[in-house]
C-alpha cells in the first residue's frame, strides 16, 4: 500500500462524498451521540457504536455525524445512544445493544420515528 | 473488559476528558523479548501526585469532591497478573502518560481484541483532537497519523460512509503488514 495511492483515493472519496453531502443538505443535519465512560465501554458500548458506523456504511447514508461523549451519570442504562435529527430535540437511548442500534440507525435516523420501546428520559 | 483494546479506549476517554487535543497511542509487542506493552500520552491538563494516587488505588481515596473511576484500577491489575505493572507519569498543564506492560505469552494475559474499531471509533467520535497510532511487531513499525487525513478532508465529517471504510481498512491493512511472525 503506497502512500500517493492512499493519498489518491482519499481525494477520490472526498470528492464524492462532497456531492452526496449536497445532496443530503436540504433535510439538515444528523447527529447521533455514544455514550464511551468507563461504564459504557464495560456495558458493550463499542459494539453498539461499531453497529451504528456498519449501518451507515452499509446502507451509504451520507450526513450523518456520529460522535462520541463520557460518562453522563446514567451508568446503569449503558450503553447510552443519543440522536438529534435536525432542529428536533435530543432523543436518549438506553441499553443500547447492537440491535437496538440498528433498529434506532433504521427507524429514527433514516426513517425520522424514535424507537419508543427503548426511550429514556433524562431527569 | 476482556480485551486490552477495550481498556485503551478506556484510557483514552481519559484523556479526552482532561482536555487534551493531542493524544498518541502506542502499542508494542515483542515476541523476542516476550512483552507487551502499551501507552497512552497525552497533552491534557495532568494531575498532582495525590490525584494520580487516588485514580490508582480509589477505595483509599481521600478526595470526594471528585468523580473517579475504575477503569486503570482494573487495567493496573491485569497488567500485575502477568508479570508486567503499570506507571502514571503525570505533569499539571503538561499532560499525562499511562503505560503499562504484560508478559506477552501469559496465559491470562487478555488478547488485543478489535484494535481497529477502537482506533476507528476514536478518530471519528473526537475530530477535534489530533490522534497518533503507533504499532510496533517485533521492532516493524506500523503509524497512523489523522492529520494526513483531516488535511486532506477539510471540514467533512470523519462519519461518512466511504470514510468510514476507508479508516477501516487503512488501520486494518497498516497492523497487518508489521505483523510478521
Amino acid at each position: 500500500m503506497s502512500t500517493v495511492k492512499t493519498l489518491e483515493d482519499l481525494k477520490r472519496i472526498r470528492e464524492e462524498a462532497i456531492e452526496k453531502r449536497k445532496a443530503k443538505a436540504i433535510s439538515g443535519e444528523v447527529q447521533v451521540i455514544v455514550g464511551m465512560g468507563t461504564c459504557g465501554i464495560a456495558a458493550g458500548a463499542r459494539d453498539a457504536m461499531k453497529a451504528i458506523l456498519d449501518v451507515i456504511e452499509i446502507n451509504n447514508l451520507s450526513g450523518i455525524i456520529v460522535t462520541q461523549t463520557g460518562c453522563i451519570g446514567l451508568c446503569e442504562k449503558e450503553p447510552i445512544v443519543q440522536v438529534v435529527l435536525g432542529e428536533q430535540s435530543k432523543v436518549t437511548y438506553g441499553k443500547v445493544t447492537p440491535e437496538v442500534a440498528i433498529k434506532i440507525m433504521k427507524e429514527h435516523v433514516d426513517g425520522g420515528k424514535p424507537v419508543q420501546s427503548h426511550v429514556i428520559t433524562l431527569t | 473488559m476482556r480485551e486490552l483494546a477495550l481498556h485503551i479506549l478506556d484510557i483514552a476517554e481519559n484523556s479526552v476528558n482532561a482536555n487534551a487535543d493531542l493524544i498518541r497511542i502506542s502499542l508494542n509487542e515483542s515476541t523476542i523479548t516476550d512483552k507487551f506493552s502499551i501507552s497512552v500520552s497525552d497533552n491534557g491538563k495532568g494531575m498532582d501526585e495525590e490525584m494520580v494516587k487516588t485514580i490508582i488505588d480509589p477505595f483509599s481515596a481521600t478526595l470526594t469532591t471528585r468523580k473517579i473511576g475504575l477503569g486503570i484500577p482494573f487495567l493496573k491489575a491485569a497488567a500485575e497478573a502477568c508479570n508486567g505493572g503499570m506507571t502514571i507519569n503525570s505533569t499539571i498543564n503538561k499532560g499525562t502518560r499511562i503505560s503499562c506492560s504484560f508478559q506477552h505469552s501469559h496465559m491470562d494475559r487478555m488478547p488485543l481484541g478489535d484494535i481497529v474499531n477502537t482506533i476507528t471509533m476514536l478518530v471519528i467520535g473526537y475530530p477535534d483532537i489530533h490522534w497518533i497510532f503507533r504499532y510496533e511487531f517485533n521492532d516493524n513499525l506500523f503509524e497512523f497519523d489523522d492529520e494526513f487525513f483531516k488535511s486532506e478532508l477539510g471540514d467533512l465529517p470523519l462519519s461518512e460512509p466511504s470514510l468510514i471504510s476507508f479508516l477501516r481498512s487503512h488501520i486494518q491493512e497498516g497492523i497487518a503488514s508489521v505483523k510478521i511472525y
